[in-house]
């Protein structure tokens, strides 16, 4: 007699859930409201069974239930119920299928007019072209791919020439205009899903899927890698920015074609060394360091991650945040670079300069740190040289006080906070994982155990692009 | 020379008891004892599975709290956790575990028809299973892929477990595949060939149609996962490219071109759907049995019964690549599959109606084994109209990949199986040992389970309508994520918790219950021939000297005219108490 009473107040409860709780589809934003239709089609359908079955199943059990005296009705068959049971099993089955496969008609049916857009997933990022002026992507190959050619972009054809190359996690749309969004992985699945567009598709490396909508609500929303893509799959995120078509060209207009990329000048070193004057008062003459001055090595590492951070830095993403007072320093400085072609000579010239072992200054529990430095590995490489496709800059051999203070400043929200950091957001949920002040120190020691002269061999052919 | 029944050659056939502890109870080819063995490593693995899924949810609970859970950590609990559950749990559970116990003893057989091959085949399970846990023990520890083992990440760098335990993971498979195609070509058969005098397969009772269906499900299926296990070893180990197209792995170029990540999905999925059949069937079949029990009904529409395992069974193949809407296949592949996966509801609500119907105008005793019918009847209503939203491609496009699925999934292949194997083991208790449970620790046990379990999965249906993706270590800063999903996700935490710590309860009574008081040979009134051996629990060779011969179906219960309200198979016919015969449907 319980369990019929608990049955009925599951049912109850369930259907409480249902309307009460707070979780249900973000607002849609896209044309697919029909996907939403269909949806609730299949909530009537099959909350209706679910509820006459189990109040059924509640009445038996209330009513049958041993007595004493009581024997049960022999009736092995009854064919013209179980005629009439599959019949509106059937009719049931139908409503929502029906409508169903009508609405995927739409979804497999892409709009003659609509753009295309290329999201390029990597592990773990994403990346985006446009086809530019001729509406044509030009021909790509994973083996063409380098730091210098990041999409892998194939020069012999000229259809390439005006492809737009968005080398960002960053996409933006026009409203109200049918796009197809071309997918294509690097490496592993991904799947490109952004909930408010209610669609989603994997990204398949060796092949190209699609999948497209009308984008109807302004706004931003965040991608979502939704097939397992390895160990920092949660981290896989993207944006895409609804706006006016006039924004939306400007934003582009923002980004190099193909053609502008390949025609860009030779960074000038000499001209960076120049440059460099302001920076050797910190970082020394040879860009070794000095802690006393709270300023690292800087010699050894990738430029296109010294770019990036100098950038950062001039933008404010970086060096924003009165908590760290250090940054906002180096951000003043960073401010004297003028434009992007001083930046490049600028890391040109620190490119230039004797990468100089350093002495190590944090002590740790080095075994401990090996077993942290496994969710590094990925990333960062074995012997912590940084891996350019993974965006992850050389970890080992720099300025080990620096690394803990800035794996501090990650955990702690200093750094990777802003929105416009999309690769040091990354990081930062990374470093949520060190919650013990000692791990810090443990993780930089066994860094500190990475050999420098391997390090060196690693790096030889990399460094400069 | 005219082929003979097995059952008119009982005499020819000598039984050789064994003697010694070794030949009875470890090299044993006594399909009850291999039976035993199969159930106790299969439930000592899931433990391992759900501690597992413990560590899970202290992540999702209260992530980055605990530092022996990092990102790599995670998805091999993932992994690990979702491929003993699926594999060498519930299909060795149910085949190896129920299938061994029950089909010799339910078809009135003597034994399984290849003892041997039956002997090894447990062997080779076991084998399988300390391979799986040795990558436990490997550089870089066991595959992190998720337990669909998707290529190219999970032969990559990135993904935990990549260099050694991927590879020990397909060979465990591979040995599991072996172990299983012995034991399951037995039990074809055992079914086919050597059931007793009188017993057709129309008065076969569920159970053994349930596994029966399912064993020749496992043995058509089983051979894609093989071939695909051995594809993949190939591409890992000696650079082939079946599936490894040309990609960057960790900033390189790879060695491998053309192949299709895709290739692999249809070949996994190709086992992987039927492979969901290989475990409900059973499930279908044995909880048909204990409800018309414990009713004291016969189950309602047997013949329609059969048919829909078989149609199922048959189905079930044409239905894999609703697995993979969203996984860059044509999509217009979205329109055939859509339509046989919906079809399927039919045979399966059908199913469930007849369940239904068993308790109408019964007599329903509610012992334990009947609550956790009864919770299995919820619990699968539930799982199975989720499973509409999923087979419906459009329905499926926002939910796939969301924490709907894992909701649905362990709802509909996880509680639903697991209630039914609960209910199973307390039902057969007594003839397996011989003595009676404790049934106010089962019904508690019951209790904390069944509703423990809703309050687990029914929230991670909105997680996932809310747009929640699964398989991700945490959530970050998410901006369509509200803080209250996380404090769903604590709640989660706990029931699975308590739920975990609930399971105490069922072992400390089946172990207590070893010692306790003795059971009648047939305590519920049972009608299948496993309650009517001579000895008490049965012995080797089952039936003493001579094999028992079947007059009826398996649910002459509440026969009027008859003086007892069971009437069992092996009773020959009595005037004035004619049930009814599926042989014969119209008298």
């Amino acid at each position: 007699m319980f369990v019929a009473i608990v049955v009925v107040l599951l049912v109850i409860g369930s259907l409480i859930f249902h309307f009460a709780s707070p979780w249900w589809f973000t607002p849609i934003a896209s044309n697919w409201n029909m996907i939403d239709t269909t949806v609730d089609i299949t909530f009537w359908v099959t909350g209706i069974v679910f509820v006459l079955l189990n109040l059924f199943l509640a009445w038996c059990v209330l009513n049958f239930r041993h007595k004493k005296g009581r024997k049960a009705h022999y009736e092995p068959e009854n064919k013209k119920l179980e005629i009439w049971l599959t019949g509106i099993t059937t009719v049931g089955v139908v409503a929502m299928l029906a409508p169903g496969l009508i609405v995927w008609g739409d979804v497999v049916t892409v709009p003659d007019d609509a753009m295309e857009v290329e999201a390029v997933g990597q592990q773990w990022h994403w990346t985006f072209r446009y086809p530019g002026n001729d509406g044509d992507f030009g021909d790509v190959d994973p083996r063409l791919i380098s730091v210098a050619n990041p999409f892998g972009m194939d020069p012999d054809d000229p259809a390439g020439a005006d492809d737009v190359l968005v080398y960002s996690p960053e996409m933006h749309l026009p409203i109200d205009r049918p796009v197809k969004v071309l997918l294509r992985s690097k490496d592993v699945l991904h799947n490109f899903a952004v909930p408010q567009f209610r669609t989603k598709m994997d990204l398949v490396p060796g092949m190209v899927t699609y999948q497209w909508f009308i984008p109807t609500v302004e706004g931003s929303y965040e991608i979502m890698c939704e097939e397992l893509c390895g160990m920092a799959h949660h981290t896989m995120r993207g944006e895409v920015v609804v706006e006016q078509q006039a924004d939306f060209e400007d934003w582009l207009g923002s980004y190099p074609t193909y053609a502008e990329v390949l025609a860009r000048a030779e960074p000038d070193a000499e001209a960076g060394k120049m440059s460099y004057m302001a920076c050797a008062a910190c970082h020394g003459q040879n860009g070794e360091g000095n802690p006393a001055l709270n300023a690292p090595k800087l010699t050894g590492l990738d430029s296109w991650y010294l770019k990036r951070q100098l950038q950062h830095y001039k933008s404010g993403v970086r060096g924003s945040d009165p908590a760290d007072a250090l940054g906002m320093q180096m951000r003043g400085m960073a401010m004297t670079l003028v434009n992007e072609a001083a930046i490049d000579n600028v890391v040109a010239y620190i490119g230039t300069l004797p990468d100089v072992p350093v002495v190590a200054t944090i002590e740790g529990n080095v075994d401990r740190g090996r077993d942290l430095y496994q969710t590094c590995v990925n990333c960062h490489g074995a012997q912590g040289q940084g891996i350019w496709a993974m965006n992850a800059p050389r970890a080992a051999g720099m300025s080990d006080w620096y690394t803990a203070n800035q794996l501090r400043n990650f955990r702690d929200g200093l750094r990777g906070a802003n929105p416009d950091d999309r690769y040091g957001r990354q990081m930062a949920q990374m470093a949520q994982m060190l919650n013990e002040e000692a791990e810090i120190n443990d993780l930089v020691a066994y860094m500190n155990t990475l050999g420098q002269t391997q390090l060196a061999d690693a790096n030889a052919g990399r460094r400069f692009e | 020379m005219a082929y003979v029944a097995i059952a008119d050659r009982d005499h020819e056939h000598e039984l050789h008891d064994p003697h010694t502890f070794i030949t009875k109870y470890v090299w044993s080819q006594d399909h009850k004892v291999i039976a035993i063995q199969y159930s106790l490593t299969a439930i000592f693995v899931g433990v391992i599975a759900l501690l597992l899924s413990g560590m899970m949810r202290l992540q999702l609970a209260f992530p980055d709290s605990f530092s022996f859970i990092a990102p790599q950590d995670y998805y091999q609990f993932v992994t690990i956790h979702g491929m003993i559950m699926v594999i060498y749990l519930l299909t060795a559970l149910f085949l190896g575990g129920f299938g061994n116990y029950l089909i010799p003893l339910m078809c009135g057989s003597r034994d399984m028809v290849f003892p041997f091959m039956n002997m090894l085949s447990y062997w080779v399970y076991l084998l399988s299973v300390i391979i799986l846990l040795t990558s436990f023990f490997v550089p870089g520890g066991p595959t992190g892929a998720g337990w669909t083992l998707y290529p190219p990440q999970a032969v990559m760098q990135g993904t935990p477990g990549s260099s050694w335990g991927i590879i020990l993971m397909l060979v465990s498979l591979g040995v599991f595949i072996v172990a299983f195609t012995m034991g399951g070509l037995n039990y074809v058969t055992t079914v086919l060939q050597a059931r007793c005098k009188g017993m057709t397969l129309m008065r076969m009772p569920l159970s053994v149609w349930g596994i029966f269906i399912a064993t020749i499900l496992g043995l058509l299926a089983f051979p894609a996962l093989l071939v695909s296990a051995i594809m993949m070893t190939l591409d890992a180990t000696i650079g082939t490219s079946f599936f490894m197209p040309a990609v960057l792995e960790a900033g390189m170029q790879n060695d491998h071109e053309g192949g299709s990540p895709i290739l692999f999905q249809h070949l996994f999925w190709f086992f992987g759907h039927p492979e969901v059949y290989i475990v409900a069937l059973p499930a279908f079949g044995l909880v048909s049995d204990i409800l018309a029990c414990h009713a004291r009904k016969n189950i309602f529409g047997y013949r329609q019964m059969v048919w829909a395992i078989v149609a199922i069974g048959g189905l079930s193949f044409i239905v894999w690549a609703h697995h993979m809407y969203v996984s860059g296949m044509d999509p217009y592949f979205g329109f055939f599959f859509a339509t046989t996966t919906l079809i399927i509801a039919v045979p399966t609500a059908i199913k469930v109606y007849n369940w239904v119907l068993t308790l109408y105008e019964g007599d329903i005793h509610l012992r334990v084994p009947m609550l956790f019918c009864i919770g299995f009847i919820f619990t699968f209503i539930h799982g199975g109209l989720t499973g509409l939203f999923l087979g419906n491609v459009v329905v499926d496009l926002p939910l796939s990949d969301t924490y709907f699925v894992v909701g649905h999934f362990h709802m509909v292949m996880g509680v639903s199986p697991v209630l039914v194997v609960f209910a199973a083991i307390y039902h057969w208790y007594p003839k397996i040992t011989g003595k009676m449970y404790n049934e106010t620790m089962g019904k508690w046990h019951f209790w904390f389970t069944f509703l423990g379990a809703y309050s687990i999965y029914l929230p991670m249906h909105y997680l996932g309508i809310l747009g929640v993706p699964r398989r991700y270590f945490s959530y970050g800063p998410t901006e369509f994520i509200p803080e209250s999903a996380q404090a769903m996700n604590v709640g989660i935490t706990y029931s699975a918790l308590f739920v975990a710590a609930a399971q105490i309860l069922f072992f400390v009574n089946m172990f207590m219950s070893l010692r306790g008081k003795k059971s009648d040979p047939n305590p519920w009134g049972a009608t299948t021939l496993e309650w009517r051996t001579p000895q008490h629990p049965p012995k080797h060779g089952n039936w003493g000297p001579s094999l028992p011969t079947v007059y009826r179906w398996a649910y002459d219960y509440s026969v009027p005219g008859a003086a007892k309200d069971f009437i069992s198979q092996d009773e020959p016919a009595a005037p004035g108490a004619e049930g009814f015969d599926p042989e014969h449907p119209n008298g």
